[in-house]
């Protein structure tokens, strides 16, 4: 083994904000959004890549921030939970969605959810029950048994039809 | 719970790939990471050297021409799923891949990476059997190319050299009236299958059963293609009883069991799904000849 481990510095856009740090080579998208960028809304669950806890948007898109590495995301746009209120802290109709229908309990498996269904709604705003199922299976979440997070879910789909914006 | 220390090389093209392939020991080559950084964080894989290839672009991408689908490596598997030139085409495939993980994993997860990790419950290595599809490997020697009835070499090892990238999978499409399914019992969706299986079939002009290929997946080591089952569907006209006597027949066949899945109920499950799936497969092969 070296004797000092491997790193260099990546430059990034999270939540709109460019940010360039060093990260260690091995370290996962989410350990360094957490621990080199001290955005601790992204949480780690199983680390392999089963839970969707960790899931944020690159590029607009969902991906487990455990299995995908720090290095990777040279150059890319990430958003995070952090980044899904508006500037003001306005919650986005996502947010406020699950507010109102008791999407969360504890909240661990949260931030993953809500980054799945952001970018989810976006590309299928009309989305179904059955398709809102399908489309959380990728996100475990042991408190609520997923009824209110399907609520929410379609009640912000209906509030996004209906013109409410982040 | 980190990877052990290795150090990341980001790979630009398929040569300096192939170059670094050929050079760095103890090296993986890394595609969407969705079962090999998994791996790594829980330290079943130790490497000093990991090389990158989601950089290069020459190894992704689909081509139908002439009949011929060529899927580059580098494909997401989410592509694969949304083409809908491969939906006219190959219609099985997105059957198949929207049972690929989920969405978040089918955005990083490559057609290459899932015919290099092999694991036998995959549904890509399953398609690959089905259609008897071609993987070309590439080293700094050249290319190679190995068909998939050869390539799994036993439980979750492929037939890839030190040094040598899977570059592409390529295969015949069907003529354009066949038909189709692919279906698989999880107990989650997009969890690894307990079994799952793959049919594609086409009429002749009396509507007897002209050309029947079969998959398993998730019964044995890798993807099984059952040939009495698909001998004893050619001259048939299909009906209940035919597709009976073929999930009797796959149910007969050994196959592995474990801890929460037995052998027997595994060979339930495969006659089941069989049965259903030939059934399912003529019914579209009778629509799409009349269409």
């Amino acid at each position: 083994m070296p004797d000092a481990l491997p790193e260099r510095r990546i430059t990034l856009t999270v939540n709109g904000k460019e940010h360039s740090a060093v990260t260690e080579d091995r370290y996962s998208l989410a350990d360094f959004l957490r621990h080199g960028l001290g955005l601790t809304g992204t949480h780690l669950g199983c680390e392999h890549g089963v839970c969707g806890a960790c899931t944020v948007l690159v590029d607009g898109e969902a991906v487990r921030g455990c299995l995908m590495l720090a290095v990777q995301a040279e150059g890319r746009q990430v958003t995070t939970i952090e980044g899904l209120a508006g500037d003001d802290g306005t919650l986005s109709p996502l947010q406020a969605a699950f507010m109102d229908n008791h999407g969360l309990q504890c909240g661990f498996c949260t931030p993953g959810i809500l980054t799945t269904l952001t970018a989810y709604l976006r590309d299928n705003p009309d989305a179904d029950e059955p398709e809102l199922r399908e489309a959380l299976s990728g996100n475990i979440c042991r408190c609520t048994g997923y009824d209110t997070i399907v609520r929410a879910a379609l009640a912000a789909a209906d509030a996004m039809r209906k013109g409410a914006t982040a | 719970m980190k990877p052990a220390p290795f150090t990341y090389h980001r790979a630009e093209s398929l040569a300096e790939a192939a170059e670094m392939a050929a050079t760095l020991d103890n090296a993986r080559l890394l595609s969407g990471g969705q079962s090999l950084m998994a791996m790594m964080n829980l330290r079943y894989v130790a490497v000093d050297h990991l090389i990158d290839l989601n950089p290069v672009a020459e190894i992704a991408g689909i081509t139908i021409g002439s009949g011929r689908v060529t899927l580059g490596a580098m494909t997401r598997q989410r592509t694969v799923l949304e083409d809908a030139a491969l939906a006219t085409c190959c219609p099985i495939l997105r059957e198949a891949l929207g049972f690929v993980g989920h969405v978040q994993t089918r955005n990083r997860g490559t057609v290459g990476g899932s015919l290099a990790h092999l694991d036998p419950a995959a549904e890509l290595p399953g398609m690959a059997a089905l259609l008897g599809a071609e993987i070309t490997l590439t080293s700094q020697d050249g290319a190679r190319r190995v068909a998939m009835a050869d390539y799994p070499l036993g439980y979750m090892t492929p037939d890839i050299n030190e040094g040598e990238i899977l570059t592409t999978l390529s295969f015949d499409a069907w003529p354009s009236a066949h038909g189709w399914d692919f279906r698989e019992f999880a107990q989650r969706h997009g969890d690894f299958a307990m079994a799952g299986v793959g049919s594609l079939i086409t009429l002749d002009t009396d509507g007897r059963i002209d050309r029947a290929a079969v998959v398993l997946i998730g019964v044995d080591d890798g993807p099984v293609r059952p040939t009495d089952v698909e001998a004893m569907m050619i001259g048939e006209t299909p009906s209940d009883a035919l597709f009976r006597a073929a999930g009797a027949l796959i149910a007969e066949r050994p196959m592995a069991g474990d801890a929460l899945v037995t052998e027997a109920y595994r060979q339930h499950l495969a006659g089941v799904l069989l049965r259903r799936s030939l059934a399912n497969a003529c019914v579209r092969a009778s629509e799409s000849a009349h269409a």
